[in-house]
């Protein structure tokens, strides 16, 4: 079968088809037992970990419509951005303060702009897409940036407060509440996107990806499709952005604009594209190497992920599961010859 | 009365000259974007490398401001073959989605290139005396640089107007655009007249970010703030066309200039909810060949 346009290369394949195997694998354990055992190994590190699984949750969003929908967007941070604000002027500005509510709010907030702003990109294709992704994203950008007595403009969002989540587990100072909540939330969007993607919505999101066109042929409500994953994608996203804001306690005007949508996508890429773990690899790498490079060689920092990208579009489709799932191939061919 | 008019007419004179810059960057963007279908939002360190080529060979080589502007031209478009032939030709094939990962990267790299050597610091711009200045023209007073500008560019354009309407150049790269399969297959050598088209809308890019150097300022983010404004020309515009990225760019500029005159409070925000509403409205640009 001839694959589409979108992903053409990306080295994504799968043995049954377009429908993903829904079985679990023991290796699909790894993860929550690695944050786990970093939640006793690595108590001081706590807060950094809060920020890789909020990012992860963010990146998961991404990988939804981008790796299995093929949706284009340069302008994946509005969600993001008005989930976090929209967390952030509740809880600063209105005193809605408990962290379930605020995260429900926030999820509705995107989710609102996802499908109004989905119902009308997804109707244009190629550059038109591209163009109306980043120009809504700039418009988001340009309220925040003007609404100062909002937002607080470029100094920023601050005074949130959150109060205990459940009235029980209070925000401590070394982010355990913060990453075991994190956790929580990342493990139960996990495991309702992989539901999803290994349904036959996730099958019709594919095949939409590979070719819309004949997609449309056999019939599947293809526009339809796109707009449902496109909210659902932006939902998880504004969850996100609540995230970011609770255990920061701050909203600042950069997780809004083409920046933050950028290296996303960046960290995406650097895990591997249209897989599920691709999400979670890509942010923890990233965010690693900018921690420990990006305060040590600042000026180079940015050539790095330059060249990163470069090399990994020319050279590593699949990112760096792509090619361990290559490595992996490689050995076990061996062993049966 | 008097006022009214008389801001009406600034507005229109730096929004047209904003407009001229903004056209003579893009239109290498529109040509390549419709010829060869590639989605390169790395046009935007072609001019910025305009830029600093026309600062830097000024200040610190002791260049005139003719040979500058022609430096720029001549070593953007040079260093651009060497790109398209080593790097983007590879991806012509390519999925949109690795063609827009491959640009961001150039774009990350140039910026860190550009911070390397030239630090965070705005360029700035020595114009010869004879730019310097105003110029009078029906009881007003111009600035003398802005006038050089719009005539310069006009030039420009129509220079590029012509070659494109007149020379069988511009007949190849305007069958190319219409059906690159069947102008290969009457004889047309594809890949060089890519090069040569990339080369030309490069240099273009270069030399509008040089001439532009005075209202666009040349720092190393260059490419990532004015992104947003080139690929709006090109989507308003239309791919592949030449009158439609005018047209687009002239609106731009006159309407970015009016908003940050009357209405300094909402920003670049008229021209994204314009730019929304005009492609919402014709998805393939108001002159666009095709989607």
């Amino acid at each position: 079968m001839a694959p589409g346009r979108a992903l053409r290369g990306t080295g994504v394949k799968s043995p049954v088809g377009y429908a993903a195997d829904a079985r679990l694998r023991w290796t699909e354990g790894l993860p929550w037992l690695a944050a786990v055992a970093a939640f006793f190994l690595l108590p001081d590190h706590l807060s950094f970990g809060a920020r890789v699984l909020t990012y992860i949750l963010f990146a998961l969003s991404l990988d939804l419509i981008l790796g299995y929908a093929g949706i284009l967007t340069l302008g994946h941070s509005a969600f993001f951005g008005v989930g976090a604000y929209a967390a952030g002027i509740l809880a600063a500005k209105l005193g809605l303060t408990d962290p379930v509510l605020l995260l429900a709010v926030a999820a509705g907030a995107a989710g609102v702009l996802g499908i109004a702003t989905g119902a009308v990109i997804l109707r244009t294709r190629g550059l038109a897409q591209l163009m109306l992704t980043l120009a809504i994203a700039a418009v988001c950008f340009e309220i925040a940036n003007k609404a100062t007595p909002l937002t607080g403009g470029a100094d920023g969002l601050s005074g949130v407060r959150i109060t205990p989540i459940f009235g029980l587990f209070r925000f401590d100072l070394f982010g355990r509440t913060a990453y075991l909540w994190c956790l929580l939330l990342l493990f139960g969007v996990w495991w309702l996107v992989r539901r999803l993607i290994c349904s036959p919505f996730g099958a019709t999101l594919t095949g939409i990806r590979e070719n819309p066109d004949r997609m449309h042929a056999i019939g599947a409500p293809v526009y339809r499709r796109l707009v449902m994953v496109y909210t659902l994608s932006a939902m998880i996203a504004g969850v996100a952005g609540a995230l970011l804001t609770q255990t920061n306690q701050f909203v600042g005007l950069n997780v809004l604009g083409f920046e933050p949508s950028g290296e996303l996508m960046v960290m995406l890429i650097l895990g591997g594209v249209g897989r599920l773990y691709g999400a979670f690899v890509g942010p923890l790498i990233y965010l690693t190497a900018q921690d420990v490079l990006a305060k040590q060689f600042p000026e180079y920092w940015y050539l790095g992920i330059g060249l990163m990208l470069v090399l990994v579009v020319l050279f590593a489709r699949g990112g760096l599961l792509g090619i361990a799932d290559g490595l992996v191939a490689r050995v076990r061919r061996r062993a049966w010859a | 009365m008097e006022a009214a008019a008389s801001s009406l007419v600034s507005i229109a004179f730096h929004g047209v000259a904003y407009g001229m810059i903004l056209y003579v960057i893009s239109v290498g963007l529109s040509v390549t974007m419709g010829l060869m279908g590639f989605t390169n939002l790395a046009h935007g360190v072609f001019a910025m490398a305009g830029g600093y080529i026309l600062t830097s060979s000024i200040s610190r080589f002791g260049l005139g401001f003719p040979l500058a502007l022609g430096f720029a031209f001549v070593l953007v478009a040079t260093a651009s073959v060497v790109l398209e032939r080593c790097l983007y030709s590879r991806l012509y094939a390519a999925s949109e989605l690795e063609q827009v990962l491959f640009t961001i990267g150039l774009i990350f790299m140039a910026v860190a290139i550009a911070q390397l050597i030239f630090g965070t610091l705005q360029q700035p711009v020595l114009l010869p005396d004879a730019l310097r200045g105003q110029f009078r023209l029906l009881g007003r007073e111009f600035p003398a640089y802005r006038v050089f500008l719009i005539v310069g560019s006009g030039a420009i354009v129509a220079a590029l107007w012509f070659g494109v309407e007149r020379t069988r150049w511009g007949a190849m790269v305007r069958a190319a655009v219409d059906n690159r399969v069947m102008a290969q297959s009457i004889g047309i050598n594809t890949k060089r007249l890519f090069a040569l088209t990339f080369a030309l809308g490069s240099g273009l890019a270069g030399l509008g970010g040089a001439l532009g150097a005075e209202i666009i300022a040349v720092q190393p983010t260059y490419p990532f703030e004015h992104l947003v404004y080139f690929l709006t020309v090109v989507a308003i515009g239309g791919l592949g066309s030449l009158r439609g990225p005018f047209v687009a760019a002239l609106f731009i500029g006159v309407t970015d200039t009016a908003c940050k005159y009357w209405l300094p409070q909402f920003g670049a925000f008229f021209i994204y909810i314009a730019t929304i509403a005009i492609l919402l409205w014709r998805p393939a640009g108001l002159f666009g060949v095709r989607a």
